[in-house]
């Protein structure tokens, strides 16, 4: 292999973790709040990126305005799927609500097909993310630099939003505890619909740039993204923001990394999410930065 | 009265063979004669039974969440599928890589096949469930799932065995209303005896609170292993009942809509309950034709409305969210319908048309 194709593999790796990391977020953050795997969660993604679609292609608004409208809109939706499908169900049993998920992604994805249709869509790429940049002798298009940099921008927001405001203490206060949250006077409703917003305007930029680097959505593409992120979460260590962000990374640098260096493994490589989910669940359970947890009798 | 007491049991057990014997000749008299659309939407439901049951064995009445039934029906599919399969077909079909040694040159009938089934997919669910069922809850649904996937995906991959991503085609049609709902009986009864069992007790003391159970001397291991593996059996076999009554299969059948399938029938039906599951699982697969014809274009009082793609999935979804979020165990819950109940139920209904006409 050569130097710039292994450069070539690292700006792709990189590129791939920052997309995983930004959807593993929204699933560890619902997951430390409500100890739920939120399986629409890929759903959430995959609407958001027909959404940025419809905005540029279908209504022709200028690209900036149509991915902000998507963001909103998606976090948006995050909320109202919240609010329909698993709030009603707080008292239930855990069961219950993971059935619920899994009924609401069945349903957006199918729901997705009826209304998008089955044929894959062209995402519209604006020319500014195509630019070519030369580094060191590589040539990439600004989207590579892109993506990870605005993935830090958030990350640092994030970061401020959740440790640094009363929202994020009141984020932190329902996670650890919602009874007790609530006699602090944290609205612990609020506090999820904040969450869920969050994790969904997180997974709708993964979206748009999942659009811009691969260029091409369908409305199946949610699913499978979404289970590996949600795997990206554990490996981190479910509940940790961190862990997300360093979980996507080394799952997304992983899966290239496996294609790059042992081709003839290329068709395993969406075993590979799963092969390493069941060894760090059998090895450590708490992922790579989880606390330790203890069943309480 | 002595006499009666033998007598009973008796009488009992020849209703009940007399019963069985009349519903077989029944269902071989019918696949020749009756209509073959219907006779294969009745296979359908017998599979499907069988499949929900094993699916209800292990979510519902152990309460072990595992999302893998489509990765275990695609083991047993392709086990018989290649046990059945004539050589010559064989040879035909592996165009690209030919067919490892034995499997190549062997054919077994139908019985055997799906006997080796059961053994696969046993044997598979063990490798699977003795890693995977340490976890709890969602924990365990994504291993599963991941297991599954994993399982299509290798099975995409090695072309000498399984024929890669074109799967099979031309698999014998064995699978008629004898065996699919032979097999599906086997199951209820099978089911039926085991919930009646101190196993079957000790399952549901697991699923309503483990560490109590293990408190009062239930092995967690074991019989968390043995119901995950009897119920990676059953859909083993019902996944070749399955492959062998549309005579194609490929790995991508055998994705998480499938399981999707299953468990909604094992939901609406009501987790932990027999007949809940049986009539749930015949509703659901009837259903599914039925709801094709919103899928395909025709005209209904003179208006032309195009068919929509992927409108019935819409629709089970929608039926899924409604019955869990109003109505969250199902239409039977963990009851039954039995012989007793029913008569307990005619005799409070006399006893209380009489006391109004006293």
């Amino acid at each position: 292999m050569t130097v710039e194709i292994l450069l070539q593999n690292i700006a792709n790796g990189i590129t791939l973790g920052s997309l995983y990391a930004l959807l593993a977020i929204g699933y560890t953050m619902v997951y430390g709040i409500l100890g739920l795997i939120n399986f629409a969660h890929g759903e959430i993604f995959m609407v958001s990126t027909y959404f940025a679609f419809y905005g540029t292609a279908v209504f022709a608004l200028p690209w900036q305005v149509a991915f902000v409208l998507a963001i909103v809109l998606t976090a948006l939706l995050g909320v109202v799927i919240e609010r329909a499908a698993y709030r009603p169900l707080r008292d239930a049993p855990r069961i219950s609500v993971l059935i619920s998920a899994i009924g609401v992604s069945f349903l957006m994805a199918n729901l997705g097909l009826v209304i998008f249709g089955g044929r894959p869509k062209t995402f519209y790429r604006p020319p500014i993310f195509q630019t070519p940049i030369e580094l060191g002798g590589v040539k990439v298009v600004a989207l590579f630099f892109v993506i990870p940099l605005l993935t830090a921008i958030l990350l640092v927001i994030l970061n401020y939003i959740v440790y640094r405001t009363k929202t994020g203490l009141a984020m932190r206060a329902a996670q650890w505890d919602f009874d007790t949250a609530r006699l602090m006077g944290v609205d612990v409703d609020r506090a999820i619909s904040i969450t869920f917003a969050i994790g969904s305007a997180l997974a709708a930029v993964g979206g748009i740039m999942w659009g811009l680097r691969f260029a091409e959505i369908n409305p199946n593409m949610g699913l499978f993204p979404g289970l590996k992120c949600f795997i990206a979460a554990v490996f981190g260590g479910i509940g940790n923001i961190s862990g997300a962000v360093l979980g996507g990374f080394i799952l997304g640098f992983g899966e290239i990394m496996l294609v790059a260096l042992l081709p003839g493994l290329a068709g395993y490589r969406d075993a590979f999410a799963f092969i390493v989910l069941i060894l760090i669940l059998l090895v450590r359970p708490t992922g790579l930065l989880g606390d330790k947890q203890r069943v309480k009798i | 009265m002595a006499g009666k007491s033998i007598l009973k049991p008796i009488l009992k057990i020849a209703a009940v063979c007399a019963a069985l014997v009349l519903f077989f000749l029944l269902l071989w008299w019918g696949q020749e004669h009756w209509d073959a659309y219907a006779v294969r939407i009745l296979n359908l439901c017998g599979i499907y039974i069988a499949i929900t049951l094993g699916l209800n064995l292990c979510n519902g009445f152990t309460g072990q969440f595992s999302l893998g039934i489509a990765g275990f029906m695609a083991v047993g599919a392709y086990t018989t599928a290649l046990l059945t399969m004539a050589p010559e077909i064989k040879q035909a079909v592996y165009f690209i890589e030919p067919l490892i040694y034995p499997l190549n040159s062997i054919q077994w009938g139908f019985f055997p096949a799906l006997l080796m089934a059961a053994v696969v997919s046993g044997i598979v669910g063990f490798l699977v469930g003795a890693p995977a069922i340490r976890f709890r809850g969602d924990y365990l649904a994504i291993t599963t799932l991941g297991f599954a996937e994993i399982i299509r995906v290798v099975f995409t991959n090695i072309v000498p065995i399984t024929n890669g991503a074109l799967g099979l085609k031309g698999i014998p049609p064995h699978t008629d209303l004898v065996w699919s709902w032979g097999f599906a009986l086997i199951c209820i009864a099978i089911m039926a005896r085991l919930m009646k069992s101190s196993f079957g007790r000790a399952l549901k003391a697991i699923r309503d609170d483990e560490i109590a159970a293990e408190a009062m001397g239930v092995n967690l291991f074991s019989h968390k292993c043995l119901a995950f593996v009897l119920s990676a059996m059953m859909a083993g076999v019902g996944g070749g009942l399955l492959g062998n009554l549309i005579t194609t299969i490929d790995p991508n059948m055998f994705r998480f809509p499938l399981t999707f399938t299953v468990l909604m029938m094992a939901v609406l039906g009501g987790l932990g309950s027999i007949t809940g599951t049986v009539i749930s699982a015949v509703l659901v697969t009837v259903a599914m034709e039925a709801l094709r014809a919103l899928e395909e274009p025709r005209v209904i009082f003179g208006l032309a409305l195009p068919g929509i793609p992927g409108m019935r999935m819409v629709v089970f979804s929608i039926a899924l969210m409604i019955v869990i979020l109003f109505f969250p165990k199902g239409f039977m819950g963990d009851r039954e319908i039995s012989l007793d109940r029913a008569k307990r139920f005619a005799t409070r209904l006399c006893r209380t048309n009489t006391s109004r006409q006293g």
